[in-house]
């Protein structure tokens, strides 16, 4: 059956950057060719550790977006105008360019199959990503989990994965309710205003159908969305939260 | 402090893995101060430190302290009374 569970010691690989696909003006994600990568788990993480050429090292963590199935390593990066590597990754970094990083790393903000559902999964801007990696597996596994995806995001402009999100939001079973708290266009047809206890028992599931919940997002949303499940009678063991705040620059 | 400062303990499972075979940010944590348990992964982490501050989410006293600088590792623990590790968490 399972071999045994002692993993070997994460160590640096260098991959090659593939192609960089351009998701808002501020995002992009990066695929990756990594012929030393083992695999991961829907929710994972990396480190990037960048060195100049005085020897300087800086080091970041960026979720995966890309399902286990696919071949190649997706991550999707925000560039935050005033970080040490996300500028690079987003406005620097070319396709045949090398970047080093390991993984995968964490194991509490993940899902798999066995896990089962329904799911519920709420994300704050770029706190999407690690959610589109179960979103992408869950479909890629054939997985029959019932899913709903809650994103917030300012404006409509900023949102990522778009139109594959449409086109996931199709399949039986999956539901994508976008929020904007500042402006919407006109004859925008999804939610206004940021996520409270409100929202989330409108688009939530009922608390006796006892979802797994992924949250991840700046830790105001973070906060608020699982104070929020609380108060709707979501036990807390059920509820996983992942905060990112400026160091993930 | 700025609560837009402060991340978790996803966080530290780098570090994490660069000390331990098993994967400690699912371990369950008891905090001497409050008792409460939970995952380290949702502790509060001040990582603008030389290191890491590590926080309970209950009350928030200093459960544990990590500082690295050239290849050494101090781990302070404060009020972390026990860790739970499950031998086959990944």
């Amino acid at each position: 059956m399972a071999r045994a569970a002692v993993r070997g010691r994460l160590t640096w690989q260098l991959t090659e950057v593939v192609e960089s696909i351009e998701e808002t003006p501020r995002v992009k994600s990066l695929v990756l060719r990594a012929p030393e990568w083992s695999g991961h788990r829907a929710g994972q993480h990396v480190d990037i550790r960048l060195t100049a050429e005085d020897g300087y090292q800086v080091q970041r963590s960026y979720s995966i977006a890309s399902a286990p199935e696919e071949q190649s390593l997706v991550l999707t990066v925000e560039r935050l105008d005033d970080g040490e590597v996300s500028p690079y990754l987003v406005d620097e970094l070319r396709p045949g360019d090398q970047l080093e990083l390991r993984g995968p790393i964490g194991g509490y903000f993940a899902w798999d199959t066995s896990a089962g559902g329904p799911l519920l999964l709420v994300g704050g801007g770029s706190g999407i990503v690690p959610l589109m990696s179960i979103l992408r597996h869950r479909v890629a596994a054939g997985n029959n989990a019932d899913v709903r995806l809650l994103a917030s995001w300012r404006t409509a402009g900023d949102i990522i994965y778009g139109a594959e999100l449409e086109r996931l939001g199709r399949l039986d079973g999956v539901e994508i309710i976008h929020t904007l708290t500042r402006d919407a266009p006109a004859g925008w047809t999804g939610r206004r205003g940021r996520i409270d206890e409100a929202m989330l028992g409108d688009v939530g599931w009922a608390a006796k159908a006892a979802p797994l919940s992924f949250v991840c997002g700046p830790t105001g949303l973070v906060e608020a969305v699982a104070t929020g499940l609380v108060a709707l009678g979501h036990a807390p063991e059920r509820i996983r939260t992942e905060r990112f705040g400026p160091t993930g620059g | 402090m700025d609560a837009e400062l402060v991340l978790d303990g996803n966080a530290l499972a780098g570090v994490f893995s660069e000390l331990f075979l098993q994967e400690l940010t699912v371990a369950q944590g008891t905090c001497g101060a409050c008792g409460l348990t939970g995952p380290l992964a949702e502790t509060r982490v001040y990582a603008y430190a030389p290191g890491a501050v590590v926080r309970c989410p209950g009350c928030g006293d200093v459960l544990l302290t990590i500082v690295k600088e050239e290849g050494r590792y101090w781990l302070g623990f404060d009020r972390l009374r026990c860790l739970e590790i499950r031998g086959d968490a990944r």
